[in-house]
C-alpha cells in the first residue's frame, strides 16, 4: 500500500514524533515500499487461523499478591533527568 | 600471555581453575588486547577496565571455586542489558547517560558464576538493524576485512569475540541478531528457544521474538554460557518453567548417527537464480552437510513453502512491537530530555525525536501505522495468522528431521555503506527470521572462509523447542571435524 506524505505526518505525530519536510519525504517513499512488500501477506488465506501473537502461549503466569519493595525511591529517581528528590518533575499541565 | 585471547573459553576457564592464571592476567590479557585492537575494529560502547580489574583481585583473593563454572572468565555484554552502576546505552543518544539501578537476570547470573563482565558492546540503536551500522557512537567494523560491516545487531558482541578481546560475549536475537554477526565474523552464536533464558532486564524490542543468547569462539564454549544462563526467572513470566539440562553432558557423542537433517529447499535456493545463494555459501555450506553425513547424519529435503513471507510477516510484528515498547521512552523517568518544551506533549516528542536515530524513528511510525484502526486487521492481524502458518511448516518439518541445516544469509559480509536502502538491509534476514517468529532455537558456526571474498561463512542449525542440548551435540561433533577455522589477521 502506499502511503501518503499526511499521513506519514499524522502517525508521526501519534508515535510522538516530529518529521521535519525532508525527513517526511524521504521515510513517505521508503515506508511505501516496505508496505508494499508487506501486502504480500494479502495472497495467503488465512480464514480460521488462529492469530499466535507469542510462542509461549500457556496459561498465565501469576505471581503472589504480596508487596515487595525491591528499589529505594532514591534509585528510581536516580536516572530522571528533573526531580524535585521526591517526584518526576514535568510541565505544567493543569 | 600473549596467546591467551586465542584460546577458547573452555580453556580458559580450565587454566583458571588449574591456577594456571590468575583472574587478574585473564582480565588484563583481555584489556590489552583492546588497547591493540580496538582502534580499528570499535566493537565497544564502554570498557570496565578498572572495576573489572579489582572484581578480578577479589576473586583472586578468594581463589578458583569449582562451584563456579564461569570463574575469573571475562566477558562482553551487549549494551541493551541492564548492568548496576554501568551505563546502558543501547547504542541510543536517548540513554547516552542511563545508568541502570539493577543487574538483568543474565547479568546476575553470570556474575554468581564467577565471569568479569568487562566491557559493554556496540550495536544497532535498539537492535534495530543487520550491519550495526545503525549504532548513533560509530560503526563496528569487521575484523576479518576492516570495510566490511560485522552484521547486526549484536555486532559488536560478535566483532569483541572474532578479535580476541574477551572470552565471550551474550547477544540478543530477535530476528538474526546474534546468529547473523556470529555467521559475518567467523564465532559460534546460539539463540535459545524463546523462554529459554529470562529477558529480564533486557531493553525490549519486539518481546514476543527477543531472546538473549552467547557468541563465543567455539560450540562447547556457548554450551558453558548456556548452562549459566538458562532458566526460569520469577521476573520474566514467559520464561519457561522447565529443566535445563546438562549440556555439556551431550558433547562427547563420537558422530551423527541416527540424526536426521532437514534440508529445506527454500533455504538453498539455487545460486544460478536470481536470489539465489552465493556460491561460496553454498559451496562451504554444502561441504559442511556432506561432513556430517560423513559422520553418519541422514539428510532429507522438508519444506518451508512460507519463507517468502517470514520477512512481511516479521516486520510487521516486530515493528509493532517495538512501537509500542519505545512508547516508554518518554524523557521524564529516564534519558533524554529536551530543552525548552513548554508543555508535555511537546515534551516528549522533541525527546523522542532528538533521541532516536532515523531506524528507529521508521519502525516506531511503520509499527503504530500496522496497529492502528483501519490498518490493524490487514496488517498486524494478518501477521499473527501467518505467524501461526509459519509455526505449523515447522512442526511439519521436524516431523521428518531431527534438526534442520542451511545458511544464515546468502552472502558474506558485505561492505559498509552498501546497503543504503531500508528494505534491501531488511531482505538479508531471510533465513534468520523464521525462527524468531516460530519460537524456536537456532544457531550460527562457522564452517570455513569464502572462496571469492575469503570471509566467514555460518551454517544455522534450528530445532524443535528446546532443543539445545541436541542441537549443541550435533554442532559440537561437526566443528571437530571440521578443519579449524583461522583467526583474522589483526
Amino acid at each position: 500500500m502506499k502511503i501518503s506524505p499526511e499521513e506519514v505526518a499524522k502517525v508521526a505525530s501519534l508515535a510522538r514524533l516530529e518529521l521535519g519536510p525532508e525527513k517526511i519525504e524521504e521515510f513517505t517513499s521508503q515506508l511505501g515500499d516496505i508496505l508494499e512488500h508487506m501486502d504480500k501477506l494479502g495472497e495467503l488465506d488465512t480464514e480460521g487461523v488462529e492469530p499466535m501473537f507469542s510462542p509461549v502461549e500457556q496459561v498465565s503466569v501469576t505471581r503472589e499478591d504480596k508487596v515487595r519493595k525491591e528499589h529505594t525511591r532514591e534509585e528510581v529517581l536516580s536516572n530522571a533527568p528533573e526531580t524535585d528528590g521526591k517526584f518526576f518533575i514535568v510541565p505544567r499541565i493543569v | 600471555m600473549s596467546e591467551l585471547h586465542y584460546k577458547t573459553l573452555s580453556e580458559t576457564a580450565a587454566m583458571l581453575q588449574a591456577g594456571e592464571i590468575t583472574a587478574e592476567q585473564a582480565v588484563q590479557a583481555c584489556l590489552d588486547r583492546i588497547e591493540a585492537t580496538e582502534p580499528s575494529v570499535k566493537a565497544l560502547i564502554s570498557v570496565q577496565g578498572e572495576q573489572a580489574l579489582a572484581k578480578a583481585r577479589e576473586l583472586d583473593g578468594q581463589g578458583p571455586d569449582p562451584a563456579k563454572p564461569l570463574w575469573g572468565v571475562p566477558m562482553v555484554l551487549k549494551d541493551l542489558l541492564t548492568t548496576k552502576g554501568v551505563t546502558t546505552t543501547c547504542a541510543s543518544k536517548f540513554l547516552e547517560n542511563f545508568v541502570p539501578f539493577y543487574d538483568a537476570t543474565v547479568v546476575e547470573k553470570l556474575d554468581a558464576a564467577g565471569a568479569i563482565c568487562i566491557a559493554k558492546a556496540n550495536m544497532d540503536e535498539f537492535a534495530m538493524g543487520s550491519s550495526t551500522e545503525n549504532s548513533a557512537y560509530f560503526k563496528t567494523a569487521n575484523p576479518w576485512d576492516l570495510e566490511r560491516v560485522p552484521g547486526g545487531s549484536s555486532g559488536g558482541s560478535g566483532a569483541t569475540v572474532a578479535a580476541g578481546q574477551c572470552a565471550a560475549a551474550l547477544g540478543t536475537d530477535t530476528g538474526g541478531s546474534i546468529r547473523l554477526p556470529a555467521s559475518f565474523c567467523g564465532v559460534t552464536g546460539l539463540k535459545p528457544t524463546y523462554g529459554r533464558v529470562s529477558r529480564y532486564g533486557m531493553v525490549a524490542f519486539g518481546s514476543s521474538l527477543d531472546q538473549i543468547g552467547p557468541m563465543a569462539r567455539s560450540v562447547e564454549d556457548c554450551a558453558r554460557v548456556l548452562q549459566v544462563i538458562a532458566g526460569h526467572d520469577p521476573k520474566d513470566s514467559t520464561s519457561v518453567d522447565c529443566e535445563v539440562p546438562d549440556y555439556l553432558a551431550g558433547l562427547d557423542r563420537k558422530d551423527l548417527s541416527g540424526l536426521t537433517i532437514g534440508l529445506p529447499e527454500q533455504y538453498w535456493p539455487d545460486p544460478d537464480k536470481e536470489g539465489g545463494l552465493s556460491p561460496e555459501v553454498e559451496q562451504a555450506c554444502r561441504n559442511a552437510v556432506a561432513k556430517m553425513e560423513e559422520l553418519g547424519a541422514k539428510t532429507v529435503p522438508v519444506q518451508l513453502g512460507l519463507t517468502d513471507y517470514a520477512i512481511a510477516t516479521y516486520y510487521i510484528i516486530a515493528m509493532a512491537e517495538a512501537s509500542s515498547n519505545l512508547s516508554r521512552f518518554d524523557g521524564i523517568r529516564y534519558g533524554k530530555r529536551a530543552e525548552n518544551a513548554e508543555e508535555l506533549i511537546d515534551l516528549y516528542t522533541k525527546s523522542r525525536t532528538q533521541g532516536f536515530g532515523d531506524e528507529v524513528q521508521r519502525r516506531i511510525i511503520i509499527g503504530s501505522y500496522v496497529l492502528s484502526a483501519g490498518y490493524y486487521d490487514a496488517y498486524y492481524g494478518k501477521a499473527a495468522k501467518v505467524r501461526r502458518l509459519i509455526r505449523r511448516n515447522f512442526d511439519k518439518a521436524f516431523e521428518s528431521c531431527d534438526l534442520i541445516a542451511g545458511p544464515v544469509c546468502p552472502t558474506t559480509a558485505f561492505k559498509s555503506g552498501e546497503k543504503a536502502d531500508p528494505l534491501q538491509m531488511y531482505l538479508i534476514d531471510i533465513f534468520t527470521i523464521s525462527c524468531n517468529l516460530a519460537g524456536l532455537p537456532g544457531m550460527s558456526m562457522p564452517v570455513g572462509l569464502g572462496a571469492d571474498t575469503n570471509m566467514p561463512i555460518g551454517l544455522q542449525l534450528l530445532g524443535p523447542s528446546f532443543s539445545e542440548d541436541l542441537m549443541l551435540s550435533a554442532a559440537n561433533t561437526l566443528e571437530k571435524n571440521l578443519p579449524p577455522m583461522p583467526i583474522p589477521g589483526l
